[in-house]
């Protein structure tokens, strides 16, 4: 077994996904904590993202190819990471918990005999032994997770765990090494990835966002919070249950798989708080969060809190935005 | 490996089910400190599993088969799988024991596979993540253990054309379609479709259908390197400073905010 670890780089289009470098931080900081070297990997032959990882602090950059690998399928990614986890015997595996790893990570660990400590905040280590912290409960508590030990651990980690900008760069670039990887039959077969049709109301402009969830109850109470956004100046947007439901078009879902906003002013209304919901809107400048359960995740990124029932505070809140709006 | 069994259209649909504590419920940590006091809590069936099913049966009802609902837990996972049943699901499996409500992903999906290889289904649906433990990998690696191909974050299924396909949610607003062929395991998306309500037939129908109890096989649960393990849970530290309003007072926090946002916010 090598003292090493490995990360995982996810590109797309000629270009790393942002959180492949949180990542990176994450692994670096890791290798320093347990004295261990990070290597880097990446699949599918692109000598510019290569050299891209090699010019960070790592030990090497494996360029792991096989012509099966210049899309994405869970298949051949799979049996690559396969290859070249057994190629490398590393301590550990780390990888940013994005789709395409929620897509085939499992798979991978599998092929060893285990799953994925998935989507960590953060890491500890004491005596040379990792402690990983995950969110349960969607966000609600915190769990200590540790693993037996026996290598390799997979991990992943949370999009924003970890910042990407402290990624460390190293003095001279790295080695890049190739490796010829084995795949075997890949059975599923993708198209091109698309974006639906332009969306009817863009809420990235949007200077005020009033955005109900769950504990909007019904289809009918929208009405309330459609009454406040008017007073506010200000545009509706919702969590994906109230999406699901089809009380709102998906256009005015926010989210990791709905919009990204940054408005002045962000009002959650009976939204808990989960990360898919917090990365669409954690930029606004100021948030406010009514929520009747004062442990509601979204509290911890809120500059205002009621706790209480949002059907009491609507009424009050839009008759007076009213009066001082005179 | 599995092959493509059924060469008539039929389908035969095993969903995963899996129960979870209600989302409105009030959480509470246990003594120990490694999960939460379940003693008065009220359960459901968890969030996007409850959509896997509504998808399964909309398949059955347009290419005809079977859908049977699966779920591990003690015997408290019943109520699941009798409203599944009330639904429109045609038999079930349970697979019992009061500490499977609390294994990991790698032994949970041996158990599940056991379980149900021999039903040799054309599809298999599960949710995409728990509600509870958020692990987000039972299906996938039941995939891999079954020999299936499988897609995750499904958001439609289209099963009326020659090929089988699927779309899948990427991030932000992307998509994409992937070919695949059956048998395969699928992950499903909360959203994918309007989900049913219980009707009163259907919940009479439900008492006469097929609930078979099975147990998982020792050596599994014996089987030593759970591969990761709770040492405690306690909730997030918070991170930001909050101005609380009201102090439980909903109204004049709503009252007290107004002019916050006007006079310190500004934001009109
Ligand atoms: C791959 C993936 C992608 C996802 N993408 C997105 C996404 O883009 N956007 C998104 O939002 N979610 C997304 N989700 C779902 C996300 O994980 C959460 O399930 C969702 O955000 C929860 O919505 P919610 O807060 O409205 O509902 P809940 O979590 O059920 O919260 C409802 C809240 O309302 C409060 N409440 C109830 N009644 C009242 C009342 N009368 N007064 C005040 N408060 C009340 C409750 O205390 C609770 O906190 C995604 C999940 C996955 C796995
Ligand atoms: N105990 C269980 N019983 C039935 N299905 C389960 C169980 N645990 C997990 N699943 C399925 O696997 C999916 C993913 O769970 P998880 O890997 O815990 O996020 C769930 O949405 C269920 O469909």
């Amino acid at each position: 077994m090598s003292n090493e670890i490995l990360v995982f780089a996810e590109h797309r289009d000629g270009a790393f996904n942002k959180t492949s470098f949180e990542a990176m931080a994450a692994a670096q900081e890791l290798g320093a904590a347990l004295g261990q070297s990070v290597t880097a990997v990446v699949l599918g032959a692109d000598a510019t993202l290569a050299q891209e990882l090699a010019a960070y602090k790592v030990e090497k950059v494996i360029s792991a190819e096989n012509e099966k690998l210049a899309e994405y399928t869970p298949d051949a990614y799979t049996d690559a990471m396969e290859h070249v986890v057994r190629a490398l015997d590393p301590q550990y595996v780390i990888l940013p918990h994005t789709y395409l790893v929620r897509d085939f990570a499992p798979k991978l660990a599998a092929r060893f005999g285990k799953s994925v400590v998935s989507d960590c905040i953060r890491a500890k280590v004491s005596d040379g032994r990792v402690t990983f912290a995950r969110r349960i409960f969607l966000g609600k508590i915190d769990a200590d997770v540790t693993t037996n030990g026996e290598a390799p651990v997979f991990a992943s980690f949370q999009s924003g765990a970890y910042r990407g900008d402290q990624a460390a760069r190293g003095g001279a670039s790295a080695a890049v090494e190739s490796l010829a990887v084995e795949v075997g039959e890949v059975r599923m077969k993708p198209e091109p990835p698309f974006q639906e049709v332009k969306q009817a109301v863009d809420l990235s402009k949007a200077d005020v966002i009033i955005a109900i969830g769950r504990g909007i109850k019904s289809q009918e109470n929208i009405a309330l919070a459609e009454k406040l956004a008017e007073a506010l100046g200000g545009d509706i947007a919702a969590s994906r249950p109230i999406c699901d439901a089809g009380w709102l078009p998906i256009d005015r879902q926010i989210g990791s798989s709905g919009q990204t906003v940054a408005p002045k002013l962000y009002v959650a209304l009976g939204i808990s708080g989960a990360i898919q919901h917090l990365v669409g809107m954690k930029n606004a400048t100021t948030i406010v969060a009514v929520n009747k359960d004062p442990e509601a995740p979204i509290f911890d990124i809120a500059d205002y809190g009621i706790v209480g029932d949002l059907f009491e505070v609507i009424p009050v809140l839009t008759e007076a935005v009213k009066k001082l709006k005179g | 490996m599995c092959q493509w069994i059924n060469e008539s259209i039929l389908m035969k649909i095993i969903v995963l089910m899996k129960q979870v504590a209600n989302k409105d419920a009030i959480l509470r940590i246990d003594k120990e400190a490694t999960w939460i006091e379940e003693g008065d809590l009220s359960f459901e069936v968890n969030e996007s599993d409850g959509y896997a099913l509504e998808e399964s049966l909309r398949l059955k009802e347009k290419r005809g088969g079977e859908v049977v609902v699966c779920s591990m837990g003690p015997q408290r996972v019943k109520s699941v799988i009798k409203d599944a049943l009330a639904r429109g699901a045609d038999r079930a499996i349970h697979v019992v024991g009061d500490e499977l409500a609390h294994i990991g992903p790698y032994k949970a999906a041996k158990i599940l596979a056991d379980a149900i290889r021999d039903e040799q289904p054309d599809l298999v649906m599960t949710g995409l993540q728990s509600d509870d433990y958020g692990f987000a990998q039972t299906g996938v690696i039941l995939a891999e253990l079954l020999g299936l191909p499988h897609a995750t974050i499904v958001i439609e299924v289209d099963a009326a054309g020659e090929q089988f396909r699927v779309k899948r949610e990427l991030e932000s607003g992307w998509y994409q379609w992937y070919t695949m062929p059956l048998p395969a395991l699928l992950t499903i998306q909360s959203g994918i479709s309007q989900i049913r309500y219980a009707t009163l037939k259907g919940i009479m129908a439900a008492k006469k259908k097929e609930i078979r109890e099975v147990t998982p096989a020792a050596e599994h649960l014996a089987a030593a390197g759970a591969s990761q393990h709770i040492e405690k849970i306690y909730f997030p530290l918070k991170t930001k400073q909050t101005q609380f309003l009201g102090d439980g007072d909903a109204k004049a926090g709503a009252a007290q905010l107004a002019e916050k946002l006007h006079t310190e916010a500004r934001v009109f």
